[in-house]
């Protein structure tokens, strides 16, 4: 057990790391899937984040109390927000989306008060272990495999492939829609509120259009065919850099090389490449 | 059944319905035809609910239709097909019929997520219902296949048997028959006839002559956004009026040949 103990002091924070990543994959496969261009993920990562950690360090509230309403709240500005800024689609979406993602930022370096501007919020407990991560994930992963595998996954894949006949199905595409950037909202502020609990530190800067870009490529880099897609994009967008930690100041471009090459050859992710070798080995497929 | 009354619709500068009126009875199969351009298809995209009238008034079987959003008109009992083939094309047939199902919503979430709630069973269902829409047009056998794989005849029974799954009281065909041979085409009217037979009552868009007077128990002719014309195929057929507005008028031909002699 003695090198486990040791594994566990170096990697920790990695392990964490891939853990709320995964989340954070997860939570923008739930608006991939469904058609929708969003990159907010981050502003709901970090409005979870900050009510998560606000709660704890100011209120002192216990850690489950404050994960609940680290991920309560970004569902319910999800819910505000996504009535007006779902009627847009594409290009419009993702801009939309990205001027929130803004708004957020600033609205959280401006309320000095409440999150230390920024100066970010300092302290935080570090209440997050392994056991919460992975509870989560695999809870989260139980949820969305069986909702993608019944009428609701159907009809999202639906939605992507023909918004319009969809609809004319008899299928309220908006309430799907919503559903599904509400319930991706909450995902991503339950991955903030957890890893603000093991940072120690968070500023307001961590959530900007940086990470709103590396949530995105975790989804695509993933594939939106399956909720396992987004654990490999999670998971690979997370080790990358550590495993290309010798390339030094190229690991960047290596990084953005890797991602091209796997688009333009499997545009739809690494999930389909996992897909296809199973139908070649004439596997079962589970999804 | 369904009733338009002075519907008015305009993209820019341009009219495309200017007070229209039509009445669809509820029983037998009505036909709408008119030139390129004449507005039928924007007809269907507002009985849909895909386009909203600057003026006017749908109402289906007593039901104020204008102003709904389309999948609710959709519930109310109007299923449509396209022009252009929509079916989702990478998925199978199995699954283009379920999504139709979908919108009946027979489980909820809450049983999705608990494996005792009985949703296996209520999936099950479904998709035996789903099998039996795809044996009403045929296409049983192939219902594991990618849709996209369908020839272009099996991809608009598809649609059909699509929008058969939704229930509805009134289907409307936009061109059915368009892109498909001559015995795919008599399989088309079998089947619109045997539907309508177990008490469908349909709307149908289409170019096809042969197709139009052997299915239409009554017509009307739409000719620059408004009705020119309507009553059973022969009297449609003897209309000079709708004559002309396919052929043009006939001193206007004999004009066009006498300058091309001169």
């Amino acid at each position: 057990m003695e090198w486990l103990e040791s594994f566990w002091a170096t990697y920790s924070t990695l392990v964490l790391s891939i853990g709320t990543n995964v989340l954070l994959a997860l939570s923008i496969y739930l608006t991939l899937a469904t058609g929708l261009l969003t990159v907010a993920n981050a502003a709901f990562m970090a409005i979870g984040a900050y009510t998560a950690g606000v709660l704890t360090t100011q209120a002192g509230m216990p850690f489950f109390v404050a994960l609940f309403f680290g991920a309560l709240t970004p569902a319910l500005v999800a819910l505000l927000m996504g009535g007006p800024t779902l009627r847009l689609s594409g290009v419009y979406l993702a801009m939309a989306t990205l001027a929130f993602g803004e708004v957020v930022r600033i609205i959280i370096l401006n309320a000095e008060g409440l999150t230390g501007g920024a100066l970010g919020l300092n302290g935080i407990p570090q209440l997050t272990h392994g056991f919460d991560v992975g509870l989560t994930v695999a809870l989260t992963l139980y949820v969305l495999l069986r909702l993608a595998r019944s009428r609701f996954g159907r009809a999202m894949t639906a939605i992507c492939q023909d918004e319009t006949a969809t609809e004319l199905m008899g299928l309220n595409v908006r309430g799907y829609k919503l559903f599904a950037f509400v319930l991706g909202g909450a995902l991503a502020g339950l991955a903030g509120g957890l890893n603000a609990h093991f940072t120690f530190f968070i500023s307001p800067n961590e959530y900007g259009f940086e990470r709103a870009v590396e949530i995105l490529a975790m989804g695509v880099l993933g594939g939106t065919g399956s909720p396992w897609g987004a654990v490999i994009g999670g998971v690979l967008i997370t080790l990358l850099p550590e495993l290309l930690r010798g390339l030094g100041h190229y690991r960047p471009l290596i990084n953005g090389v890797i991602l091209v090459v796997i688009i333009l050859y499997s545009p739809k992710g690494m999930w389909d490449i996992v897909r296809r070798l199973r139908a070649d080995l004439r596997l079962p497929v589970v999804n | 059944m369904l009733t338009l009354s002075s519907i008015s619709i305009s993209f820019g500068g341009l009219q495309v319905l200017q007070s229209l009126n039509l009445t669809v009875p509820g029983r037998g199969i009505f036909g709408l035809i008119g030139p390129n351009g004449a507005g039928k298809t924007t007809v269907f995209n507002l009985i849909t609910g895909l386009l909203v009238p600057s003026a006017g008034t749908i109402d289906f079987l007593g039901q104020r239709l204008n102003g709904s959003l389309p999948h609710r008109i959709t519930r109310s009992g109007i299923a449509r097909t396209f022009q252009n083939i929509r079916i989702f094309k990478e998925m199978t047939l199995l699954e283009n019929v379920l999504i139709a199902l979908g919108g009946r919503a027979s489980y909820g979430a809450a049983s999705v997520l608990l494996p005792w709630a009985g949703y296996r069973e209520a999936e099950r269902l479904d998709r035996e219902s789903a099998r039996g829409f795809l044996a009403r047009v045929g296409l049983a056998e192939k219902a594991e296949q990618w849709a996209g794989t369908l020839s272009y005849g099996e991809q608009r029974r598809l649609e059909i048997a699509r929008a058969l799954a939704t229930e509805p009281k009134l289907l409307l065909l936009d061109e059915p028959a368009a892109g498909m041979n001559g015995i795919e085409k008599q399989q088309l009217v079998e089947e619109v006839v045997k539907l309508n037979g177990e008490g469908l009552a349909v709307l149908i868009i289409e170019h096809d002559m042969s197709v139009i007077m052997g299915l239409c128990h009554e017509i009307a002719v739409l000719n620059f956004g408004s009705v020119i014309a309507r009553g059973t195929p022969n009297e449609i057929r003897a209309n000079p009026e709708v004559i002309e507005a396919y052929l043009g008028k006939e001193e206007q031909t004999h004009v066009r040949s006498e300058e091309m002699l001169s």
